[in-house]
């Protein structure tokens, strides 16, 4: 009962404050969501402590759902410890967030319908992480996707808010067109989507082979990388990435919640709950290796030139995201999902914090516009501090803990994709504190460089916008310290259970305990190093940026458009679509299909018409009806004739 | 109460409806109101009494059931004979819920020869379920043809400007399927001796005499379905279709190629099916693609719904001729689904039209700020068509994906790659009327949906979120008749291959 309460509380409060919100009114809504969420929120934490802490699952089957043949799934709710720790984390930073909403959203006309999404996309979420099945996961999935859709076109005046919207929820699709592959290949191989079964039958299947799409394949390798597609393209990792920059149109508390902490998590949540599967593949755990780092170092060196303190932070969001995956690469699950949760502490508390900046700037998110503010919001500059503190990974913040230990762990695997996700999420590190310190420096420190009028209207957001905000700080501080030992210490094997399965021999997150010492400092020292160059070149020396950026022109524009991704995606994809289509339809449909088919026939009809001179109206239906009548009466004569 | 004729009543309710709106006389203001009235009762009724079937139906048996016979041409052995089963049960289902939605939302829409108008429904519904009812060849052929006489009128009478291109390239397409059905069906009578339909999927035909009928019912369904490259019909149809006429189109009359695949094609062709499958899947994949690519650049709303029925109806022939249970339980469902969401596309398309007569995309935009309820619903179809989880759309689209991947990967690929291209087409499509600023000055005192409008969109809602979160209710009625269908399809397979061949 106290499941389903968690899952289904969010929904009542979508469906009442979105369809009812003129009759319960923008605060009423308010309050019924956010209170709502809180109670899911408060629930959640028993329901940590027994599952996670006592051990052990629990499943509540809903409904029958879905039955043809041998295919079979209902809806159920499956509480492991992966799923309980979903559960801490997505309810409180959506409570959070839903309180933040309030203060944040207070200009807008549409209120209870952003409370209503907010509360949507938190069911979904949940619906996601409680499953016990492939299918309803992506329902959850999807559905999460489209709440996500409907928060980047919030503001759908806006044209590129629409077209962000747009973008998100098709590059999605076809990350989901890859899963669903993915779906059918588990069912093919297992003829189950049951998480208990696939799973108890993978070591059987470990050296089964199919042959899909033309080409014999070791059946777990080619099934753990259609999955994968579809969590690349959820998490926004290098190739399918594009989607997460422009999905910054939505209102800030929207970006903290699910373009940081939860929705863009979910992707690295899928690949750890398949971790039964993917263990028997080494190929594709390479393979997420190999994109997981790409996508760390490829993210933060768009971040360090960037502008746009939302984008700085998502460009952030990709990079951490790519260390969760080659974390998982080379088998750090737990590492991974450690991760996932410290940084959606102080990620969220970075994007409202950035939120808050720009609630005070005048909706101003340009940071060379910036400057000397930290002094008027003394709250939002502290705050900020933290979370970019425990981003960079500085001892003894939670970004510390975890990224070290996915660090480690990398080196640990020994195998040359671990060597290079070493590498580059040490060179990341240092990308990281060194943006993170651009970004604090830029807009709060120095002179102001807003205009007078906006710097007169600097003020601190009121209390129900700090007050979640040190609610994550809390969690930015601690979660670290406090989860290490359950996470990923001398208590891991008890807390995970059965919820992660990591074979024997890729155990790296044990052997990350016996490295040389100077590994485990490496990460602390770039991060310095980091913060020190970031201190160096935007404090001491404001002048050398500007003049790396155009000594090095074109590696400065190579990063700040993004290596270009979006016009050669235009370019490849977009237009010739779009021409495809066009051609398609006036040649294809127009010329050819018609020209040869019913207007060929009427033409040549009439022609013939003419000819004969018999019938100068030359209207088809004539014919045709007399055809008609000519076969009706030969098959008259026909039936008879044998009759 | 089951013995009652009870698909008989369903079959010519309407008929009988008609027949009382028919001698309806007087001032021009009564007249319109009766019909009006009358017809809505009537097909309300037949609703009614079609749940019945629903409820009395036993999913346990593949027969036929609420079987009627009557001897009608004795000495041909030709009769009345009425059944249904798994297969056809849903599709009756589906035109008695679609019709009374029709009339309710033609009330404004329509103002001329409204008496006709509602005769014309009411004749084209007894057609569509004696269609879907019917056991005998001929009586089938009857409803079959019978169908596109109302239809046709529809189309031409209340329909727009280019309604005499759209009723003309209509009538070719279907006219040469027709005749060759004809031909194939008298060829099955003289082969078989019987008309009856039962006795006819019993019957073994030779190989050679197979793969011919198979052509020959193929050129009259796949015009019906339709499939690439005979779809062109379509979005002519649509177009030049008063909203209500669309709906039908595209809700039961593009079904009628699907079940006769079901009915005839496969249970009465095993052989020929299993040979042609690989051309059906060619041309279903491009279906999806090509017609999802040219739905991407239209600038008519209802040409733009045109070619993604297409699309989703290339599904449906895909899973068909899977042969899995997956995917033919997936192509039934498919069909129902997109019988009500592509309905309810049309009536939205429907809303506007009748407020500003265009349905250029470009002329509207930003409808939102006016028109809230209309957008929500606009939304959730648009959703459903999408194949969002927690709609209809998505439970026949993954189950066709899911059967077709167990026996060809490419196909579902290939087929897959429409989710992609789904979206992109229609989430452009609700970005363009619905989002953006309101600048039209028209469109600044355009009016949200009214009263009658909610009543039509209300049902089509529940049943979208029904199918969507509990299909049971759906599946489980089909599961002994597919059951049935494969087993006989796999035991002609595996019997008859080598006896044909030695016999020819």
């Amino acid at each position: 009962m106290v499941y389903i309460a968690i899952v289904f509380l969010p929904l009542l409060g979508a469906i009442v404050a979105g369809l009812f919100g003129r009759w319960v009114g923008d605060r009423g809504a308010q309050i019924l969501t956010t209170s709502l969420i809180g109670v899911s929120a408060m629930l959640s934490v028993p329901v940590f402590i027994k599952i996670a802490l006592g051990g052990g699952t629990a499943v509540v089957p809903l409904m029958h759902w879905i039955s043809s043949g041998t295919f079979d799934v209902s809806w159920a709710l499956k509480i492991d410890t992966l799923t309980a720790v979903m559960l801490i984390v997505v309810n409180w930073v959506s409570f959070m967030v839903h309180v933040y909403s309030i203060g944040y959203m207070h200009h807008d006309t549409s209120i209870a319908r952003f409370q209503s999404y907010l509360s949507l996309f938190t069911f979904f979420m949940l619906m996601l992480v409680t499953s016990d099945n492939l299918v309803q996961l992506f329902f959850g999935w999807e559905g999460v996707g489209l709440a996500s859709y409907l928060l980047i076109g919030f503001w759908y005046e806006k044209p590129s808010a629409n077209a962000a919207a747009i973008k998100a929820f098709v590059v999605n699709r076809v990350g989901d067109f890859g899963f669903a592959l993915g779906i059918f290949g588990v069912y093919y191989l297992f003829d189950s989507v049951q998480f208990d079964v696939i799973f108890a039958a993978g070591p059987e299947k470990a050296d089964a082979v199919v042959t899909f799409f033309g080409t014999d394949w070791h059946a777990l390798t080619i099934i753990s990388l259609l999955l994968f597609v579809g969590a690349m393209g959820k998490s926004a990792q290098l190739g399918l990435h594009t989607w997460l920059p422009d999905a910054m149109e939505g209102p800030t508390p929207v970006s903290a919640l699910i373009h940081a902490a939860t929705m863009v998590t979910a992707g690295v949540f899928m690949v750890a709950r398949m971790s039964p599967l993917f263990e028997y593949s080494e190929t594709a755990l390479t393979v997420v290796t190999i994109v997981g780092a790409s996508t760390a170092i490829f993210a933060a060196t768009v971040g360090c030139v960037q502008n746009d303190i939302k984008r700085i932070i998502a460009y952030s969001t990709c990079s951490q995201l790519g260390y969760m995956f080659f974390a998982i690469g080379v088998s750090a699950y737990e590492a991974a999902i450690f991760h996932l949760m410290t940084h959606a502490f102080f990620k969220a508390l970075l994007f409202l914090g950035a939120g808050s900046v720009i609630h005070a700037m005048s909706d101003e998110q340009d940071i060379r516009r910036m400057g000397g503010i930290w002094r008027h919001i003394k709250w939002t500059y502290a705050l900020m501090l933290v979370g970019s503190v425990a981003l960079a990974g500085i001892p003894p913040f939670a970004g510390f803990y975890s990224k070290h230990m996915i660090l480690e762990a990398a080196y640990a695997s020994q195998g040359a994709a671990g060597t290079y996700a070493f590498w580059m999420g040490t060179l990341a590190a240092f990308l990281t504190a060194f943006y993170s310190t651009r970004l604090l420096v830029l807009t709060f420190h120095g002179k102001p460089r807003a205009n007078e009028h906006v710097m007169a209207h600097v003020h601190e957001s009121p209390m129900v916008m700090i007050g979640p905000l040190v609610v994550l700080a809390v969690g930015a501080v601690l979660a670290g310290l406090v989860a290490k030992g359950w996470f990923i210490g001398d208590f891991r094997e008890a807390f995970w259970g059965d919820a992660i399965v990591v074979l024997a021999g890729h155990d790296t997150i044990e052997a990350a305990h016996h490295l040389p010492g100077w590994v485990g400092m490496l990460g602390t020292t770039v991060a310095v190093a980091g913060i020190g160059t970031g201190v160096l070149l935007y404090v001491f020396a404001p002048g050398v940026p500007g003049l790396l950026a155009s000594l090095f022109g074109p590696i400065y524009r190579f990063f700040l458009n993004k290596w270009y991704f979006d016009e050669l995606y235009g370019m490849l994809f977009v237009k010739p679509a779009f021409a495809l289509g066009r051609g398609l339809w006036k040649s294809g449909d127009g010329a050819v299909i018609d020209g040869i088919g019913p207007d060929g026939v009427a033409s040549a009809s009439r022609d013939i018409a003419r000819r004969l001179g018999r019938m100068q109206t030359g209207y088809l239906y004539h014919y045709a009806f007399a055809m008609l009548i000519g076969v009706a009466s030969f098959v008259t004569w026909f039936i008879i004739r044998m009759g | 109460m089951s013995d009652w004729p009870l698909l008989t009543i369903v079959t010519f309710l309407p008929l009988v409806g008609a027949a009382f709106i028919l001698p309806i006389r007087g001032d021009a203001g009564v007249v319109t109101r009766n019909a009006r009235s009358v017809a809505l009762l009537t097909s309300v009724a037949t609703f009614l009494v079609s749940l019945l079937l629903w409820s009395n139906f036993d999913p346990n048996t593949s027969n036929f059931q609420f079987e009627e016979r009557a001897a009608w041409l004795p000495g041909l052995s030709i009769s009345y004979h009425m059944g249904i089963d798994g297969i056809s049960l849903f599709f009756v289902l589906l035109a008695t819920f679609l019709t009374p939605l029709c009339i309710l939302s033609s009330f404004g829409a329509v103002t001329k020869r409204v008496k006709e108008y509602m005769i014309a429904f009411l004749v084209l519904e007894t057609m569509m379920v004696g269609m879907f009812a019917a056991l005998d060849l001929v009586i089938f052929y009857v409803f079959f043809e019978g169908v596109l006489i109302p239809m046709f009128i529809i189309i031409g009478v209340w329909g727009g400007g280019r309604r005499v291109y759209a009723a003309f390239k209509f009538f070719l397409y279907t006219l040469l399927g027709s005749v060759l059905m004809l031909i194939a069906m008298l060829a099955m009578y003289q082969q078989a001796g019987t008309t009856d339909i039962p006795a006819l999927m019993a019957h073994t035909f030779p190989r050679a005499m197979q793969t011919w009928l198979w052509l020959a019912f193929f050129a009259s369904f796949a015009v019906k379905v339709p499939m690439w490259p005979v779809h062109t019909w379509l979005p002519d149809a649509h177009v030049e279709a008063p909203t209500a006429g669309s709906v039908i189109l595209a809700g039961v009359l593009l079904k009628m190629g699907g079940y006769g695949f079901l009915r005839f094609s496969v249970p009465m062709f095993p052989l020929a099916s299993e040979f042609f499958a690989p051309l059906v899947f060619t041309l279903s994949v491009v279906a999806v693609i090509y017609t999802s690519l040219v739905a991407l650049v239209q600038d008519d709303m209802k040409k733009l719904i045109a070619y993604s029925s297409v699309a989703h109806m290339g599904y449906v022939t895909i899973g068909v001729f899977s042969m899995t249970v997956q995917g033919l339980e997936g192509a039934m469902f498919q069909m129902l689904s997109h019988g009500i969401v592509s309905g309810a596309l049309f009536l939205c398309v429907g809303v506007v039209y009748d407020r500003m007569h265009t349905r250029e995309i470009a002329r509207y935009g930003g409808l939102v700020n006016r028109m809230p309820v209309y957008a929500l619903v606009f939304m959730l179809f648009t959703l459903a068509s999408v194949g969002l989880p927690g709609t209809s759309g998505f439970v026949g689209e993954f189950l066709v994906l899911l059967g077709v991947f167990q026996v060809n990967t490419w196909v579902a690929f290939f087929a897959a790659s429409g989710l992609v291209l789904g979206a992109a087409y229609m989430l452009y499509l609700y970005r363009r009327v619905i989002f953006g600023k309101l600048t039209r000055e028209d469109l600044k005192t355009i009016l949200d949906l009214n009263r009658r409008e909610v009543a039509v969109f209300a049902p089509l809602i529940l049943v979208v979120l029904w199918m969507g979160i509990y299909p049971s209710s759906f599946l489980n009625p089909m599961h002994a008749s597919i059951e049935n269908l494969i087993q006989k399809y796999e035991l002609a397979l595996a019997s008859g291959d080598p006896l044909h061949v030695a016999a020819r």
